[in-house]
């Protein structure tokens, strides 16, 4: 053997496998308003939470949320990081900033893209709202939102941040 | 009351980034086999296996405890396989400890892997879910804002999380089987490495490492037969909380704190920096060194970062708490297998067998592990005496 290559010990065989997602009573009325554009939470009967996206029951009190509740597309940076790091297949070129955000009127943060900003300027506390997709390419999907961007209203104290009634602070 | 139960074997691989040499199979046998030998026993000693490992999706082997079985010396016995994400090696013990404490059986053997060179971790906890945007940033993305709001309330200095990535790669230079061997690492290389997860950096962060650890453990009357000296099990506890709920205490689980007062209790403990000797806590990124140090009670909450930055948990400033002497989740990380390598390494030092990592006259020691987004925790507290 004249060969001195490396002996062949592994391959990459990437497979997909297609699926369908059942989303449940709470998730499913999510998806369908967020396909109209509109956000919606549900409240916690015991706690009064808001919960976005609404799973159907608050996990905290075991019990089920029925109650609707329509958000804003405003929200809360509650916090943040910036992230560095390529990931192959991730279509969204780094450097880019992943935000936890409490849509106002929510008791929950859920994660979503922040862009249009000055990543060093970022913060906890500060005002975004949400850009979306031209209404056409609307779809069940979260991503409907294709980013939040900074609006020009004063940062929520950190401490009150997911703990506010309707509308932005200071509104 | 439950029967007493203790640690009489322990083995691990010499963790690397690929093992090409084994298969999975080869792996958790070699960390067994080094087991059964500290313990002076063979296979047909052994009366259950008690298996755990991160998700399936990792490595992509659904079910590997039943492929496993062979290679465990199991055909015909009891095998069990637990599933905790990451804290899974610290609760695989605390189940197998669970059945020599219940009397169920005498002597088993516990065993915990990863092989993250045949797996991709990063993707396996990525799936999208319509309801959530699909952003794709792994374990770092996840626990780099929780880690930014730690830094906020506490107002700690930045430079805590290099002091912790330093000291660990220091403690993991002095364990012959941890991943990282940089005995040369300074701060200012930890400062100047690539910004992964803001403010998670490169160096600050665990290695992606094969390995695997295993323990024998056994009742009271088999345990005082052995070679050498059992660790005494003298405190087991697990709690776990929903991920997603409306006023979660991200920084500071309540699940964590709730572990922690219950083995302190079974294990007598009122002040854990004073009662404890070491504690083998898992420490994925730098951070999570002061916030656990708040979580477990080292320290009043805001202030577990002093610890640190006085050298309180570091072996080589001499710190009356050493944590992770053994290089920790930040010098070695076979994902399934870190929460086991835990218990095993505070297992060790109340044995006095920790070799050039070892806490002088240690004899008593927590394991910690956790998991998932930061929901599953396992605990146990070991000793050199029964009591």
């Amino acid at each position: 053997m004249s060969d001195q290559r490396e002996p062949i010990t592994g391959i990459d065989v990437p497979i997909s496998l297609k699926y369908n997602f059942t989303a449940g009573a709470g998730p499913a009325r999510f998806l369908s308003q967020v396909r109209k554009g509109v956000l919606t939470g549900q409240r916690c009967p015991r706690c009064e939470q808001v919960y976005i996206p609404p799973r159907g029951s608050c996990a905290a009190c075991g019990v089920p949320t029925e109650e609707e509740v329509v958000l804003a597309d405003k929200a809360t940076v509650q916090s943040f990081t910036i992230v560095s790091i390529p990931i192959p297949t991730n279509p969204i070129e780094p450097p880019y900033i992943i935000a936890n955000l409490v849509a106002d009127g929510a008791n929950i943060s859920f994660i979503h893209l922040m862009s249009d900003c000055v990543n060093e300027e970022v913060r906890i506390g500060q005002r975004v709202q949400a850009v979306w997709k031209p209404e056409e390419e609307w779809d069940y999907a979260m991503d409907n939102i294709r980013y939040f961007t900074p609006i020009d209203e004063p940062d929520v104290p950190a401490d009150k941040i997911g703990k506010l009634p309707v509308s932005g602070w200071g509104a | 009351m439950a029967n007493l139960a203790a640690v009489v074997g322990i083995g691990q691989t010499k963790y690397t980034t690929k093992r090409g040499d084994v298969s999975i199979a080869g792996l958790v046998r070699e960390a067994a086999q080094n087991a059964l030998d500290d313990a002076g026993l063979n296979w047909n000693d052994i009366d259950a296996v008690i298996l755990g490992k991160a998700p399936d999706m990792f490595e992509g082997v659904i079910m590997p405890e039943i492929y496993l079985t062979d290679a465990l010396g199991c055909n015909g016995k009891p095998m069990l396989r637990v599933h905790t994400a990451g804290s899974v090696g610290g609760s695989t013990a605390i189940v197998a400890a669970s059945h020599i404490q219940s009397g169920t059986f005498r002597r088993v053997l516990t065993v915990a892997f990863e092989k993250q060179s045949e797996s991709n971790a990063m993707w396996a906890l990525s799936s999208p879910q319509p309801f959530s945007t699909h952003l794709n940033a792994g374990a770092g993305g996840y626990f780099a804002p929780i880690i930014r709001e730690y830094i906020r309330r506490s107002n700690a200095p930045r430079d805590v999380g290099i002091k912790v990535a330093v000291k660990d790669r220091l403690h993991g230079a002095r364990n012959p089987l941890a991943h990282l061997q940089r005995p040369d690492i300074t701060m200012k290389e930890v400062e100047e490495s690539f910004m992964l997860w803001d403010p998670i950096r490169f160096l600050e962060s665990c290695p992606s490492s094969d390995g695997a650890c295993a323990m024998v453990i056994a009742c009271e009357e088999l345990a005082e037969q052995g070679p050498k000296a059992p660790a005494w099990i003298r405190g087991v506890a697990m709690r776990s909380e929903p991920t997603m709920y409306a006023g979660r205490e991200e920084v500071s689980p309540q699940a964590g704190k709730d572990c922690a007062a219950d083995v302190y209790k079974q294990a007598g403990i009122s002040d854990p920096r004073k009662d404890l000797d070491c504690a083998e806590v898992y420490v994925p990124f730098s951070w999570y060194e002061p916030m656990w140090l708040e979580n477990l009670g080292f320290a009043p909450e805001g202030e577990g970062w002093k610890l640190t930055m006085d050298g309180a948990t570091s072996l080589d400033e001499g710190g009356d708490i050493p944590w992770n002497p053994s290089g920790g989740v930040l010098s070695s990380n076979p994902i399934g297998a870190s929460g086991m390598i835990r218990f095993a390494e505070a297992a060790r030092q109340v044995r006095g067998d920790a070799g050039d990592h070892q806490v002088e006259g240690a004899r008593l020691a927590l394991g910690h592990a956790y998991g998932g987004g930061a929901q599953f925790f396992a605990m146990w507290v070991v000793g050199a005496e029964k009591a």
